[in-house]
């Protein structure tokens, strides 16, 4: 009897029950003594909240590119992040003028619309090309395969654009009109975060209805399902995938600039860690589930920017805001150990991870 | 390419000429011309630089005239010169671009020098310019010429070019070792340039490219008649001869640092290292098909842990101050349960995920080292000082060339167990699980053992890496331990091929020992590792020295069409 129940228990899930238990008591115990300690305000907390709500929009903007790819091509487009950057990097050549030449002041609005247009493009071609070249030859071969080349795109990238605008931090112009915040009692809001948090709405909810309601979007949809039967019915499977990524890549291009106006500097490393960070809104969310990527990204941007503070803060841990990214990490691997298929997620069983 | 073979052969030649062009002005604004143009291959004639955008040349004017094997040589020359001539039109366009506004706002490396490289120190513009285009096709016809020479001809001058061009690039490694025979390094000064960063001279490049085509011809023509009588000698002069050829490679392993000198030792160490963790990657990856993204973070285990252990002095609480031969077993130790800890909450996932989770794991590591909250046992991002050197009787192999034999040793054990465990059961266990997990499974195979094996062992030989690293430098900061070692590590297990052995030594030499000779290289070494990854898995997915199975893996898709990830 002891025996038989012995054998049924793995090992293996065990040792992973004891490490989330673990882990749930750790952020339980630290979250109850911070907020028993009331070190921090309303207000503070407050501020958290809409800072992470700014970021997870950046964030789910980035996830996007990378779930819309993985469900047509269950791969990881490991260069997006890279596509990202070289958006925002080349749009701040641009920014610079306008800012030099005072356009900035005058037309704000139209000069940031044309900011976005750059990086957009930037970040479309650099897309488009990273699939023609790396991806398409593969399109059969084993897996591991496109995720080498992926790498191999991603660090070229990089170092293409450190050899082609150099290796300094660029700080992007301060844009007048948008100094300053809103507050309404305990509940401030600046200004940025207002363009942030509407303009990665409004390209999401396009996106969403692109997506659901247009023909191509529903061309997308089925090769997503099943590439053979898509092409059977007579869908050109290499322009979806195109497509995809087009779509993908410009988001990632208006990330760029809403990351740019935000934190004020570009550099040619600056991808890397938004991108994994997204990566991992994407599988928080469920990958390859668009509203999964929206929600994905603003609970980790939430989860990041209170987590450090609120679970870490009444440990005793000096600076926790060091660690956010290992709580950004390890919320990744908790998700997929315990829900792979992330929270919106509803079948992805192993034939997909 | 090959839906493309119906275009009429002169868009294809354009389009071709293209790519070359965009290539071309790619690698000039990107700073890789300048930089390489401080290099001569041949003393006051053709320098790195040159070299690169003939070659580049030389490249898309061979596959343009390429064509199929009756297409015509008019055709073919003409194909190869329109391609030259597009190809320098496009650089020619960058001259004139700049010359007109100043690219230099935005592209950093748009610099005067990169003009003048571009112009042959021409002074005037239009001249410069028609001798781009010119130059430029007739290039592209020359190479559309190889097509005609006979096959043996042709490799045998492509290798007579390529072993001169290397000579020359290494001309640094050929002249330190040649310093203890100071007789025979005089005897041959005149094939080099006479000031330090020349190449060969012009007599030199003539005599190595002489000979290396001649000896290739006759090993081409006669190679077989010699091979064919060795292979008619008896067993054991056959078994003698290759001992022999083992224990000359074993002699000039021990003898090595004491031509080499210190620099060259420090060199050799550094890809000892890199052997060291390309061997265990290798086991994760290669043998057992788990993508560890994450690798760094067991060299950095190794790393803290003997640094933690050995240390005297310095910020740190820690004071126990084990000798190296005491604190290594331990540093291996911490390596294997770290890795043994990392594998199981990964052991369900796969693919891709598995790949972002390591990475995650590399930079949870990474930055736990770096925080505040470990700084009074870790040292922060101020690290660990004063780590002891490993002792031999007493003496401290403190310097290069006595370190190499520790590295030496190391390497040598690692590629020992990694051979006996290529074949033996649990090798076979990781293959058939690199082949398929669910088969394995069914098969028998306890995949949580085997795998925890592969992520143990793997880990093992990166903690070696790592606490020999941290003695090494006597130091260790968390800036080392980025994931950029992780991918140094993928990149040279894949180009060498995965999954074999002399494939690791090879991928190190070429990616760790190259750019650490050449200067110029390591600027721009991992956009050449980004570039060498994505074509290796092009091309060669398997790598240049493939291991068998593997190479039959990979190639399997070219004739069964399973939908991907279905």
């Amino acid at each position: 009897m002891m025996q038989r129940f012995l054998n049924r228990i793995n090992f293996t899930d065990i040792a992973l029950w004891v490490i989330g238990a673990a882990l749930v008591g750790l952020i339980v115990i630290g979250s109850f003594k911070t907020l028993a300690e009331g070190n921090y305000t309303t207000r503070q907390w407050l501020d958290f909240v809409v800072f992470g709500i700014a970021q997870g929009s950046i964030y789910a903007l980035i996830a996007l590119g990378y779930t819309l790819v993985y469900g047509i091509l269950r791969m990881i487009n490991f260069a997006h992040s890279e596509v990202f950057m070289g958006g925002a990097f080349t749009a701040y050549f641009a920014a610079d003028a306008m800012a030099k030449s005072g356009f900035l002041k005058a037309n704000t609005f139209i000069a940031i619309l044309i900011l976005f247009a750059i990086a957009m493009a930037t970040s479309v071609l650099i897309g488009v090309l990273v699939e023609r070249i790396a991806y398409r030859p593969l399109r059969r071969a084993p897996r591991l395969v496109p995720l080498i080349t992926a790498i191999g795109a991603s660090f070229f990238l990089q170092y293409t654009f450190k050899g082609l605008y150099g290796d300094q931090f660029k700080a992007y112009p301060e844009i007048a009109a948008l100094k300053g915040s809103y507050t309404l009692g305990d509940f401030n809001i600046t200004k940025i975060q207002v363009v942030v948090i509407v303009s990665a709405a409004l390209l999401m909810l396009g996106l969403y209805l692109y997506v659901q309601y247009t023909k191509v979007g529903k061309a997308m949809r089925a090769v997503s399902e099943d590439k053979d039967v898509a092409a059977l019915m007579g869908i050109d499977v290499d322009a979806i995938i195109v497509r995809t990524f087009v779509i993908g890549a410009a988001l990632a291009g208006a990330a760029g600039i809403l990351y740019a106006i935000t934190f004020r500097q570009v550099n040619f490393f600056m991808g890397f860690v938004p991108g994994i960070k997204a990566f991992t809104a994407a599988v928080l969310g469920g990958i390859g589930n668009i509203p999964g990527a929206m929600v994905g990204g603003i609970f980790l941007g939430l989860f990041e920017s209170v987590g450090p503070i609120l679970f870490l803060d009444g440990l005793d841990v000096p600076a926790p805001y060091q660690l956010k990214d290992v709580i950004a990490f390890t919320l990744l691997v908790l998700v997929l150990l315990f829900r792979p298929s992330g929270i919106l997620g509803e079948r992805l069983a192993q034939k997909k991870a | 390419m090959e839906h493309e073979s119906n275009k009429t052969w002169w868009l294809q030649a354009i389009q071709t000429g293209l790519i070359g062009g965009i290539v071309a002005v790619l690698v000039s604004l990107i700073g890789m011309v300048e930089s390489f143009h401080e290099r001569d291959i041949i003393a006051g004639q053709i320098t790195m630089g040159e070299t690169l955008l003939l070659l580049l040349v030389v490249t898309f004017s061979y596959f343009s005239s390429r064509g199929t094997e009756d297409t015509p040589l008019p055709k073919r020359l003409a194909s190869g010169a329109l391609t030259g001539l597009i190809t320098g039109s496009l650089a020619a366009g960058l001259i004139l671009l700049g010359k007109a506004i100043n690219l230099r706002e935005v592209f950093v490396n748009a610099s005067p020098s990169l003009y003048k490289i571009l112009t042959f120190e021409n002074e005037n513009t239009t001249i410069a310019l028609m001798i781009l285009l010119v130059t430029g096709a007739v290039i592209g016809l020359l190479t559309a010429l190889v097509h005609v020479i006979p096959l043996t001809w042709r490799r045998a001058t492509i290798s007579g070019l390529t072993i001169a061009a290397l000579i020359a690039l290494l001309q640094d490694l050929l002249r330190i070792t040649l310093t203890p025979f100071p007789e025979f390094s005089k005897s041959i000064a005149w094939m080099f340039g006479s000031r330090g960063q020349e190449g060969l001279s012009v007599n030199g490049a003539l005599v190595v490219f002489i000979v290396v085509t001649a000896v290739n011809y006759f090993s081409a023509t006669r190679g077989d008649a010699v091979r064919g009588r060795v292979r008619a000698l008896p067993t054991g002069t056959q078994r003698a001869l290759r001992w022999t050829n083992w224990g000359l490679l074993g002699a000039f392993l021990l003898i090595w640092p004491q031509i080499a000198g210190p620099y060259l030792s420090e060199v050799s160490n550094s890809i000892g290292l890199f052997i060291l963790m390309g061997l265990g990657l290798n086991i994760v990856v290669g043998y057992a098909g788990l993508l560890d993204l994450g690798y760094v973070a067991f060299y950095a285990l190794g790393a803290y842990t003997m640094a933690v252990l050995t240390t005297i002095g310095g910020e740190i609480t820690a004071n126990f101050e084990l000798t190296f031969w005491q604190a290594l077993p331990l540093a291996i130790l911490g390596a294997v349960l770290a890795g043994v800890i990392l594998g199981i909450p990964v052991l369900k996932i796969r693919g891709d995920y598995l790949a972002i989770i390591t990475l995650g794991f590399g930079e949870i590591i990474r930055i736990m080292f770096l925080s505040d909250f470990l700084k009074p046992y870790l040292g922060g991002s101020f690290g660990i000082v004063e780590i002891a050197p490993p002792t031999l009787g007493g003496t401290p192999l403190n310097t290069p060339q006595t370190l190499y034999y520790v590295i030496l040793a190391g390497c040598l054990v690692a590629l020992f167990v990694a051979y006996r465990l290529r074949d033996s059961r649990i090798g076979r266990a990781w293959k058939a699980i690199r082949e398929d997990e669910d088969v394995a499974q069914a098969m028998g195979i306890n995949l949580t053992t085997t795998k925890l094996l592969a992520f143990a062992t793997g880990a093992a030989f990166g903690g070696l890496s790592g606490a020999i690293f941290a003695s090494k430098l006597s130091t260790v900061y968390p800036h080392s331990f980025v994931l950029l070692v992780s991918i140094n590590v993928l990149a040279l297990i894949i180009v060498g091929g995965m999954g074999s052995l002399p494939g690791v030594i090879v991928g190190a030499l070429l990616l760790v020992g190259l750019p650490e000779l050449l200067r110029e290289f390591s600027e721009f070494r991992l956009l050449i590792y980004g570039v060498l990854l994505i074509v290796m898995m092009l091309n060669k997915p398997e790598g240049f020295i493939p291991e068998a199975v593997h190479k039959r893996e990979l190639h399997e898709s070219d004739n069964v069409s399973t939908p991907a990830g279905a």
